[in-house]
């Protein structure tokens, strides 16, 4: 048995604190007992009783803290003193009371919540690349909703977060899920062992939805911000969600989904798919299959499919099944569509798509041109098909209402309805409207009351116009919003309701193509 | 690579930006905690290029090694009370027409009420004066030299004036053999000198300090050899006090210490009275004490090369001052502001106070004060502040201050240390600004206390320190 002690000179601690630390400092292994104690005259008589008054205390004054410890040996009493100096120089900075407190920046953040590991920044682009260099140079990892970040800071900050291994989402990154959480604009999706990266933000959405909804689920999914994957920023931010998810052992089928990359990027992709035999699924919405499969990857058509894909190789349904499975669709997809056909009139031909979803929007052009040919777009495939006016639709129409023109001075089309209700209203007035398609985005961060924004809108437009008025809801029965009830009241209102956007949309496609296109 | 690890933690989620980010990781069950956010610099343009400009510098030398420095030799220092002395015999450079005053420089000319009240009652109090207008007179007349108490390691509340005559503390960095002086507190809580008032009473009361207080204090200080005020104000600070305007468990402490002293080295049974009740009737006693103890901490810390800490904050009634580690004696100064939040005795307003006044911010600047604010409920409600407000005015000083006290620790912050050093660049770049707690002053001479609040230090200062550190050291 030994016992050994130390003094320290000026610093003050409460008997009650004091007498904390000691009781923790005995539960270490090999030490019988430990007094930690300021060197009153009571104290160190105290200290005398239980045989713990080292000779060096005697002169001891009450200015100094005293700590002693007695165990199986020297060694094991060194182990207390410094578990003794360690406990008292712990704080505990996040007590309930100032949990109140709202700190100034992510410095004072940090010191509240010590170990946080991920920030989410949305504060106006000018401001966003330098918080976000904040949280990076701390460690954090990184989602930044924000758009219009200057080129050069965005290019700074993925460059900093490629350098050191972090994620940086975005700029102009929607959402992701990462733990299972929730960032920005996600759904409620279930766990499970595929991961996505994405540089479409609603692409993400649809394809962990569409996953989830089909009995799949997501380890991590990923978002890069569109911008991420074109020639200025060589997919930074998606090479290092692309590598995480390599080396993750939760992740067994990788998904990729993007409008089609730049070359220089998607060589890099290449060269990273490399490095792994794990399935790759990437949809390049509109890209060259080719390309896909010289660098590695399964390519598939669209978003549907991609995540569907996903799920039968996460599941061992084979190749063969899952492409059985997809033409037996298509085809109940044709005999609806030629049924619906029948109660429109010949006035009516057009197409008019009125978008929440960005990379709806775009997956919907780029299905449709195979079908029936050019639409037009304030986000077309190519700059020929632009609308002169956003505000006015031209032939076969698809408006996505989260861009800028939009967007100015109000939220976000998933969060406001009435910009796209009114536009709803004014193709219903236009006779030579066949179909009216709609998107409606759930989940975190999107208007709470969906139901009540949209129905009443379609039982309008339903009054006055015949138009076939398709909708595609993507999110999960988990979500805030009740996706069943929303479903069936768009339903009852008339509308023809599906849960996936490429589906959605070949329905229009053959409707329209059996019109004559 | 880090992105992996991540996956393996517990997601925690600083937001910065829309709080519905926040809501839903709350619905979820993940930890997320907002940033109240505003822009850099408050989005002030010119602080914005000089944060650039200073960004520059750090990369050429080691501002935040010097910064280290500066805040270890703050917390490293060991203020003990050694003596006391008359001033013209201990201060360094004081003369015998020399007046020392709070603040930064000053002229008789631009002094504001109570501090000329204060050189009027020092004047008489030296016997060069028999009444208000020979004091005048002389005060004006150039004969006297006016200087700040920080010029000559001291410190004073409020108009702190220190005469030649006044007896005066010693107090003695042990870590780093630096000394710093203060009068004593001259009790009267309303009419004291301090506050401006020079009425016959008060002058009366400062003979008595010199006859009787002094020489008691002085024998059982030496008594004692040394009292350690650092102890003493870390354990005041556990028992409501926040070691500026609130200083009674500092005085019973102190009181504890040096009354049986006082009874084993003063004969007269009738001073050992004079002296106890007068240590017990003030709870202002310790002030003093608590303010020279800051000083010479901080003094230990100045010129510190590429240091952007604070080592000195004070008012003279008309101009706010700061002084910086790495930028030597230079002051920075803006005219001193009415403070904004405060309560008044009865019959008093906003109207009637002086600017801010006194050295006694010196408490801040090493920590104290209106940075340990949530130590003293009591004086969060005597300005009708609640004791949330309380923590998250001390939580918010944490944001500009480079460390955290390895003494001074605050209870109801689960025994976290004062936040302490305050950081010319972080208040720069934060926009926040640090917050004394003070007494204010009726604006003219004579009249003393007409009530407490909080003083916010002018953001101005800072951006005029700022732009000399850069030009420093460019």
């Amino acid at each position: 048995m030994a016992v050994k002690g130390i003094i320290i000179k000026g610093q003050y601690y409460d008997s009650v604190t004091l007498m904390l630390v000691a009781q923790e400092a005995t539960k270490l292994e090999g030490v019988e007992d430990v007094a930690v104690v300021m060197g009153t005259v009571q104290n160190k008589s105290i200290l005398r009783s239980s045989g713990l008054l080292l000779d060096e205390f005697k002169d001891a004054v009450d200015s100094e803290l005293l700590i002693a410890v007695k165990a199986g040996d020297e060694k094991d009493c060194e182990e207390g003193i410094k578990k003794v100096q360690e406990l008292l120089t712990a704080r505990k900075a996040a007590s309930e009371e100032s949990a109140e407190y709202s700190p100034k920046s992510i410095d004072g953040a940090l010191k509240i919540l010590p170990n946080a590991n991920m920030a989410i920044i949305s504060v106006a682009g000018k401001y966003a690349a330098i918080e976000a260099m904040n949280a990076l140079k701390r460690g954090l990892h990184v989602m930044i909703f924000s758009d219009n970040v200057p080129k050069e800071k965005a290019f700074e900050v993925k460059r900093y977060g490629r350098e050191h291994g972090l994620l940086v989402m975005g700029p102009g990154c929607g959402t992701a899920i990462i733990n299972g959480a929730p960032l920005g604009f996600a759904n409620a999706v279930n766990r499970g062992d595929i991961g996505i990266v994405s540089a479409a933000g609603t692409g993400l959405q649809e394809v962990s939805c569409i996953i989830s909804n089909a009995g799949g689920g997501i380890s991590q999914a990923i978002g890069t911000g569109g911008i991420d994957v074109k020639k200025d920023y060589q997919g930074m931010s998606f090479l290092t969600g692309l590598e995480a998810l390599i080396d993750d052992p939760e992740t067994k089928v990788i998904t990729l989904i993007s409008k089609p990359p730049d070359p220089e990027v998607l060589e890099k992709i290449g060269e990273v798919l490399k490095k792994t035999n794990k399935p790759v699924v990437a949809s390049f919405l509109g890209a060259n299959p080719k390309l896909v499969k010289e660098i590695g990857g399964i390519s598939v058509n669209d978003l549907e499919h991609a995540a569907l894909f996903a799920v039968s190789i996460s599941k061992g349904v084979s190749m063969g099944d899952f492409e059985k499975e997809i033409e037996q669709r298509d085809a109940e997809l044709k005999d609806k569509a030629s049924e619906l056909a029948k109660n429109l009139k010949v006035k009516q031909k057009y197409f008019r798509g009125l978008f929440q979803g960005g990379t709806l929007a775009y997956e919907t052009q780029v299905l449709l041109k195979n079908i029936i040919g050019k639409v037009n777009s304030n986000v077309p495939l190519d700059p020929s098909l632009k609308l002169e006016d956003s505000w006015n639709s031209v032939g076969h129409t698809v408006v996505d209402l989260g861009e800028d023109e939009f967007t100015v001075g109000r939220p976000h089309p998933q969060i406001d309805y009435e910009l796209r209700n009114k536009r709803i209203l004014a193709e219903a007035k236009d006779p030579s409207v066949a179909i009216i398609y709609l998107d409606v985005v759930i989940g975190y961060g999107t208007n709470p009351n969906p139901t009540g924004k949209l129905v009443p809108v379609i039982k309008k437009a339903k009054e006055t116009s015949d138009a076939i008025i398709i909708t595609t809801v993507i999110g999960t029965d988990k979500d805030p919003q009740n996706k069943a009830y929303l479903m069936s009241m768009l339903k009852d209102a008339g509308a023809v309701v599906f849960e996936r956007n490429a589906s959605a949309t070949r329905l229009a496609g053959y409707i329209l193509k059996g019109l004559g296109g | 690579m880090k992105a992996n690890e991540l996956f393996k933690q517990k997601l925690e989620v600083i937001n910065v930006g829309l709080h519905s980010f926040k809501e839903s990781l709350d619905k979820t069950g993940f930890e997320a905690l907002d940033v109240d956010w505003k822009p850099s610099a408050g989005g002030d343009v010119e602080i914005v290029e000089m944060l650039d400009k200073f960004e520059e510098i750090k990369q050429k030398i080691d501002v935040d090694g010097a910064n280290k420095e500066a805040l270890n030799r703050l917390l490293s220092s060991k203020p003990k009370l050694i003596g006391m002395g008359k001033a013209i015999d201990v201060i360094p450079g004081m003369k015998k027409n020399m007046i020392l005053h709070a603040g930064p420089p000053i002229t008789w000319e631009r002094m504001c009420g109570p501090m000329r009240g204060a050189v009027i009652g020092a004047l008489i109090y030296e016997g060069l004066a028999k009444d208000e207008k020979q004091a005048e007179e002389i005060a004006s007349s150039g004969e006297i030299e006016y200087s700040p108490c920080h010029h000559h390691q001291a410190v004073g509340p409020m108009a702190g004036i220190i005469s030649p005559s006044m007896s005066v503390y010693i107090v003695e960095n042990e870590t780093y053999g630096n000394r710093s002086f203060s009068a004593m507190n001259d009790e009267g809580f309303v009419k004291s000198l301090r506050m401006g008032v020079f009425s016959p009473d008060v002058i009366d009361r400062l003979r008595w300090m010199e006859k009787v207080f002094y020489p008691a204090l002085d024998r059982a200080i030496r008594f004692l050899s040394s009292v350690d005020l650092k102890i003493i104000i870390a354990q005041a600070l556990q028992m409501g006090d926040e070691a500026h305007s609130r200083h009674k468990a500092s005085t019973s402490l102190l009181f504890r210490i040096i009354a049986p002293a006082i009874v084993r080295t003063t004969h007269d049974p009738l001073e050992v009275e004079q002296v106890l009740k007068s240590i017990d009737g003030n709870d202002y006693t310790f002030l003093n004490l608590s303010m020279t103890a800051a000083k010479a901490s901080l003094d230990a810390a100045r010129n510190i090369d590429g240091s952007t800490m604070v080592v000195a904050m004070a008012r003279n009634g008309t101009e706010f001052g700061i002084q910086v580690s790495g930028l030597g004696d230079e002051w920075f100064t803006v005219p001193a502001e009415i403070p904004p939040n405060a309560l008044y005795f009865a019959g008093f307003t906003k109207e009637d106070a002086n600017p801010d006044i006194g050295d006694s911010s010196i408490t801040e600047t090493s920590g104290l004060g209106g940075f340990a604010l949530v130590a003293s409920p009591t004086f969060i409600q005597f300005i009708g502040g609640t004791p949330q407000d309380a923590i998250n005015k001390t939580l918010s000083m944490y944001e500009i201050t480079l460390g955290e006290n390895n003494v001074y620790q605050l209870p109801f912050l689960n025994f976290r240390g004062t936040p302490t050093g305050i950081d010319i660049k972080l208040v720069l770049e934060k926009g926040i600004s640090p917050f004394i707690d003070t007494a204010i002053a009726y604006k003219k001479p004579g009249i003393g206390l007409i009530g407490a609040g909080f003083a916010i230090v002018p953001m101005e200062v800072f951006k005029k320190a700022m732009p000399a550190f850069i030009k420093k050291y460019s």
